[in-house]
C-alpha cells in the first residue's frame, strides 16, 4: 500500500499530470484558455506517430515471438468481453436502461490511447521496458467492443444502425491507420531509422505530451462543468471501479502470456481505460437515442483522470507486487 | 437584374453523420451543397460547444442547399431518411438565385 501511494505521489507531481491539472483548472475557473482545434489535432497525430513508430522500432530491435500474436488475440478477447462486464455492473449499480448502459459498456472495452501514451511515459521514466507491439495490441482493441454493444443492444430487441459504411469508419479511423501504419515504418526501418528521426519522435515527446494533457484537461474539464447532474452517484462510482476491475482482466492475460512488467502495465491500462474518441463517433451513428452525455462524461471527465492521476501507478504497483521489479 | 425564385434547405446534423447525409443528397440528385463548420449552440439535448470536444464525435455541421423549388419534396424525403433518429435541425426558406440553371 505505501508503494502504492508513493507511486501516485510522484506521479502526481510529474509535468504531464499537472499539465493536466492545469487544463481542469482554467476549465473550472472559466479561464478563456484554449488549444485551437488544429494544434490539438497536430498535436495528437504526433504523438500517435511517435508512440507507434517507437512500438515498431523496438520491435525489430528485439524480433517477434508467439507472445505477439497471443498479446493480439488477448486485446481481441479483452475488447469483446469487457463491455459485458461493464454493462452487468451498469445495470447493478445505475438505474441506466439497456440502451445508454450498453452505449457505455462498448466504451470501457475500447481503449484510450492517450492513457496508453501516459503509461508508457510514466514506464519510460523508471527506465521500464516494454513490449514494442503492444501498440498494435491497443490498435486491435479499438473495435471488437463497438460490436459487442451492439450486440447487447440488438439482444434486447433494440435496433442498431450498423452498416458496412459505419465498419469501415472504425476499422480505418484516422487514430488506427495511422498508429499501426507509423508502427509498420518503426518496424520497417527498424533502430536505424528511428536514429534518424529520434531528434524529431524521442526528444520532445514529453514536452507535446503536456501540452496535449493541457488540452485534454481542458476538454474534460469543461465537458464535466457543463454536465454537472447528468450522471448519478452509482455510474460515478462504475466510472472508477471498472478500471480496477478491467484491469485485472489485463493482468490475468499479461499472466497468461508471460509479458514483461512494462508489458503487464501496459495491458492492464489498456483494459482499464476507456475510448472517448472512436466509440463516441460509432455510438452517434448506430446508437442515436443513446444520451452522449452520459458516456463521454463518464470516460473523458470520470475514468480518464482517474486513470491518469491514480489508475497507472496503481496498475505499475500491482504488476511490480506480482512480477518482482 | 432578372432573379429566380429557389428553396433555401439548411440541416444541422452530428459531424458523425455528415458523410450519410451529404450521399443521401447527392442520391437524390442534389448537384451543389455547402458544409459549414458550426462553433456551439444549444437546443432539446442541451447546450454544446466545439471547444469542448475532444473529437468530432460531439460536433455539429450545417449543411446547406440552394434547389429548385419542385425538387425539394425529393430532397426533404432523403434528408429525413438520415436525420430522422439524431439530433439535429431541418429548415427550409426562400430564396432567389442569379442563375437558375445551376440549381
Amino acid at each position: 500500500m505505501g508503494e502504492i501511494l508513493s507511486l501516485a505521489a510522484n506521479n502526481l507531481i510529474s509535468p504531464i499530470i499537472l499539465s493536466f491539472a492545469l487544463g481542469v483548472f482554467a476549465a473550472f475557473a472559466r479561464s478563456d484558455l484554449t488549444i485551437p482545434e488544429a494544434v490539438a489535432k497536430g498535436l495528437s497525430i504526433y504523438l500517435l506517430f511517435a508512440i507507434g513508430f517507437k512500438g515498431g522500432a523496438g520491435v525489430a530491435a528485439h524480433g517477434v515471438d508467439a507472445k505477439l500474436v497471443g498479446s493480439l488475440v488477448a486485446g481481441l478477447v479483452l475488447s469483446a468481453v469487457l463491455p459485458f462486464v461493464a454493462f452487468a455492473m451498469l445495470r447493478a449499480m445505475t438505474k441506466l436502461g439497456t440502451l445508454d448502459a450498453a452505449a457505455v459498456a462498448g466504451h470501457y472495452g475500447s481503449i484510450s490511447i492517450v492513457t496508453f501514451v501516459a503509461a508508457t511515459s510514466l514506464l519510460n521514466g523508471r527506465g521500464i521496458s516494454s513490449e514494442g507491439y503492444m501498440v498494435a495490441v491497443a490498435a486491435v482493441m479499438e473495435a471488437p467492443a463497438i460490436l459487442s454493444a451492439l450486440w447487447l443492444v440488438v439482444r434486447s430487441g433494440r435496433g442498431a444502425d450498423m452498416d458496412a459504411g459505419l465498419m469501415r469508419e472504425i476499422l480505418l479511423n484516422g487514430s488506427i491507420v495511422l498508429l499501426v501504419g507509423s508502427f509498420a515504418i518503426g518496424w520497417i526501418t527498424g533502430e536505424e531509422g528511428l536514429a534518424q528521426i529520434s531528434s524529431f519522435i524521442v526528444a520532445p515527446f514529453q514536452g507535446v505530451l503536456c501540452l496535449f494533457l493541457l488540452d485534454m484537461g481542458l476538454v474534460a474539464g469543461r465537458g464535466l462543468r457543463e454536465s454537472r447532474g447528468v450522471l448519478g452517484a452509482g455510474a460515478v462510482v462504475f466510472g472508477l471501479t471498472m478500471p480496477l476491475v478491467g484491469c485485472l482482466f489485463g493482468l490475468a492475460a499479461a499472466l497468461l502470456l508471460g509479458l514483461s512488467l512494462g508489458g503487464t502495465v501496459l495491458m492492464m491500462t489498456l483494459a482499464a481505460s476507456a475510448s472517448y474518441i472512436a466509440v463516441p463517433a460509432a455510438m452517434r451513428v448506430a446508437l442515436p437515442e443513446a444520451n452522449p452525455s452520459i458516456y463521454l462524461t463518464l470516460s473523458l471527465g470520470v475514468t480518464f483522470p482517474f486513470n491518469l492521476t491514480l489508475g497507472i501507478p496503481i496498475y505499475a504497483a500491482i504488476a511490480a507486487a506480482i512480477l518482482g521489479g | 437584374m432578372q432573379t429566380h425564385k429557389a428553396k433555401r434547405v439548411e440541416i444541422i446534423i452530428e459531424a458523425p453523420m455528415e458523410r450519410r447525409l451529404t450521399k443521401a443528397l447527392a442520391d437524390a440528385g442534389v448537384t451543389g451543397l455547402t458544409v459549414l463548420p458550426v462553433l456551439g449552440g444549444s437546443g432539446r439535448s442541451g447546450r454544446w460547444s466545439r471547444e469542448g470536444q475532444v473529437s468530432r464525435a460531439g460536433g455539429m455541421v450545417a449543411v446547406v442547399c440552394l434547389i429548385r423549388p419542385d425538387r425539394l419534396d425529393r430532397l426533404l424525403d432523403a434528408a429525413f431518411e438520415v436525420v430522422e433518429r439524431h439530433i439535429g435541425v431541418v429548415s427550409v426558406s426562400d430564396c432567389e438565385v442569379l442563375r437558375a440553371e445551376r440549381f
